[in-house]
């Protein structure tokens, strides 16, 4: 070997050294899972080998490393290219379209759906996460404050409504703007003292606000029920015609001279989440392009150069959390409406961390993101039922894939709040 | 001349250390303002207490307003210098917002006023005709200073992609799009080249002239001190040594011991 062939090796030494490497490893963990086995023998225990399937994983390692290489270095490759093509304005167009379509699907489900429950039930689900999702980007994608404890505001939405529709007889579009502004109040209760905290320390608080809120829902049982929860929540109404098969006033299906089905309902909560989802949307896409939108941004870009440009950054926090936590407590009432029951059991961390799962996977800040990782995050699971003991693997391999793939999120590009050319960014 | 800002027996105290011993100096008006030392002098802290980043330990920072009347910077919060003094700053490692585009950067150093036409976003969430027209006034004011500055082609290009030389001048039209009266330069010629720094020269001679800006500015570059400022302040170990014209400066004795150093140059280090 000449000393040039020394200093580069070639590609295909490297992957074999890089193979070798991973095989060592692979084998030194296989060893003990795959390469010994106990099994019982006369009513002891005794440890057996197992070296033809020891040496098949290794072989299954070395060979899978190396092609896996490859196709690295293959899509590396190619990657550049992607990128320059991504900073045409082709890419905003596709984007709207991508919008739209999923708009006429999200719209025209039930028509294709409407006798299957399952899959109306489903996209419900997929409709709050979406939600929360949306919320949770003002906060986290937007304003770039790192919130574990999102959750807390969700439940106190669903709580209040809760509370006011079985002690009070609030309906259901009553307690919305009271819930919503409660949880507000929340966000700019838990924003207060975490204003000089950022990234870690900040995660860590929240992550502890959202803890508080939970524990406190499940030890004051006198006002929660603790962990009972609270049943018997009134289901929306459509304008006060219940969805019953019979009611003292007239019902749905009789007002519509319609066979009763209890799809109606869930057909209608469906458009209820659609219609919140919507108007979540068009506040925060609106929010985004005013000065507040600039200013959350801005905040998260660099806080030093906000406060040099004579910009309140308590005022940009503090309603940051608040918008945040009106959008989740609007979705936790109706949570609690949709599932006429609610306990602590709902609001737990693993919640937060599912929403933030969404906003960090679909790429910071986009709200077409949010949409896709919602879909991947809430169908992945119910795709996966037929794998039974594999179905969190099989969701948990697919997020790493994901990250290492689009390390920004699935849609990381940033549309600008406004341009100076619109006429000649749009030309080729 | 007139000064603008009146530095008072300013004192800057970090635990042990005195970062700032008893400063005093005056801005004068409508002037372009050098100040120069040695690394450590005390310059940058200076200026984050002109600018409301730091709390003086002691001493006054007077803003003489048009009227006459006399305002204690020193008393007044972090973000409201900006706001209600119009001291505006730009920062020697440059702060942009990278993520955003260039235009947007300059919109959000218009939040003030667009804060106040959207009604604190309520009229900008109905999209009323007047936050319309006070969008389109800040787009016009950035679009103004993009072109004087040369930016009018990045204007869509998110900051954080541009060359090095190009950031730096579009923070300065970021801190100009803020209204400034007084405009403070941290290292405005760092990490430029020649014919970058010729035409920071120009910049800066254009804004006090066509502008009518008072212009403090911490600069190494001696060619840039020495052709553009109208007066020179020299700092060391937190006090000023030196003050005047460029050319009397550089004759200064006291100064070329500062520069140069001197026997003790070690024990002073240290």
């Amino acid at each position: 070997m000449t000393a040039a062939a020394l200093a580069a090796p070639s590609p295909l030494a490297l992957r074999l050294r890089d193979a070798l490497a991973v095989t060592l490893l692979g084998g030194l963990l296989a060893l003990p899972f795959i390469g010994l086995v106990t099994v019982e023998e006369g009513g002891a225990l005794a440890v057996r080998t197992r070296w033809s399937a020891w040496a098949m994983t290794l072989a299954a390692i070395f060979f899978g490393r190396l092609a896996l290489r490859a196709a690295l270095d293959a899509w590396h490759t190619r990657r550049p290219a992607r990128k320059r093509a991504a900073f045409s304005s082709t890419d905003a167009v596709l984007r709207r379209a991508a919008g739209t379509s999923l708009l006429a699907a999200a719209l025209l489900l039930p028509v294709f759906f409407g006798d299957n429950r399952y899959v109306i039930d489903t996209a419900t689900t997929l409709g709050i996460y979406v939600m929360l999702g949306w919320g949770l980007n003002v906060v986290v994608g937007l304003a770039g404050l790192l919130d574990l404890g999102y959750v807390a505001f969700y439940a106190v939405g669903a709580y209040t409504y809760a509370l006011l529709s079985t002690q009070f007889g609030w309906s259901f579009w009553e307690a919305l703007p009271a819930a919503g502004a409660l949880a507000a109040l929340f966000g700019i209760l838990l924003g207060y003292p975490v204003l000089r905290l950022r990234g870690d320390y900040l995660a860590i608080v929240t992550l502890g606000f959202g803890e508080i809120i939970r524990v406190v829902l499940l030890n004051w049982t006198s006002f929660s029920g603790g962990p009972n929860g609270i049943g018997g929540i009134p289901r929306p109404s459509f304008f006060g015609l219940p969805f019953a098969r019979s009611a003292e006033g007239q019902t749905f299906h009789e007002f519509f001279g319609l066979e009763f089905s209890p799809m109606h309902r869930l057909i209608f909560l469906y458009y209820l989440i659609v219609t919140l989802a919507l108007l979540t949307h068009a506040l925060v896409s609106r929010l985004r392009v005013l000065p507040t939108g600039r200013a959350w941004e801005a905040l998260r870009e660099d806080e030093i150069a906000c406060k040099s440009l004579g910009i309140n950054t308590t005022t940009v926090k503090l309603s940051a959390f608040a918008t945040g936590a009106m959008l989740a407590g609007f979705a936790g009432v109706f949570f609690a409406a949709r599932q006429g029951f609610i306990s602590p059991e709902s609001f737990t961390f693993a919640e937060s961390a599912t929403i933030l799962a969404i906003v960090v996977l679909g790429g910071m800040g986009s709200q077409l993101g949010v949409v896709l990782a919602a879909a991947v995050l809430v169908v992945l699971p119910e795709v996966g039922r037929q794998f039974a003991d594999y179905r969190m693997l099989v969701f948990g391999a697919a997020m790493v894939t994901i990250m290492a793939v689009r390390p920004m999120g699935l849609l990381a590009r940033r549309e600008p709040t406004v341009r100076l050319n619109p006429a000649r960014s749009s030309a080729p | 001349m007139t000064p603008l800002v009146t530095v008072d027996h300013l004192v800057m105290r970090f635990g042990g250390i005195t970062a700032i011993d008893g400063l005093s100096l005056q801005v004068p008006r409508g002037a372009i303002t050098a100040i120069i030392g040695p690394n450590g002098a005390g310059k940058t802290t200076l200026f984050n207490c002109l600018t409301g980043f730091y709390r003086p330990s002691a001493g006054r920072i007077l803003l003489h307003e048009d009227d006459g009347s006399e305002r204690d910077l020193t008393r007044l919060k972090g973000h409201r210098i900006a706001r209600e003094a119009r001291i505006v700053r730009t920062f020697q490692n440059i702060r942009l917002f990278g993520g955003m585009t260039v235009l947007e950067n300059l919109l959000v150093a218009q939040h003030q006023a667009l804060t106040r036409a959207s009604r604190f976003a309520l009229a900008g969430l109905l999209h009323t005709p007047g936050y319309r027209r006070a969008e389109r006034e800040a787009i016009e004011l950035a679009r103004r200073w993009l072109a004087e500055l040369g930016l009018t082609a990045f204007a869509d290009t998110p900051a954080g992609a541009l060359p090095y030389g190009t950031q730096r001048r579009v923070e300065i039209a970021r801190a100009l799009c803020a209204r400034p009266r007084l405009l403070c330069l941290d290292e405005p010629a760092a990490g430029l080249n020649p014919r970058e720094s010729a035409e920071l020269k120009a910049l800066l001679t254009a804004l006090r002239d066509a502008h009518g800006l008072t212009l403090l500015f911490i600069e190494h570059d001696m060619s840039v001190v020495m052709n553009v400022s109208d007066h020179v302040v020299v700092m060391n170990f937190g006090r000023k040594i030196a003050e005047g014209p460029p050319e009397a400066v550089r004759r200064d004795p006291e100064v070329i011991r500062a520069y140069l150093g001197e026997e003790d140059e070690e024990a002073a280090d240290a």
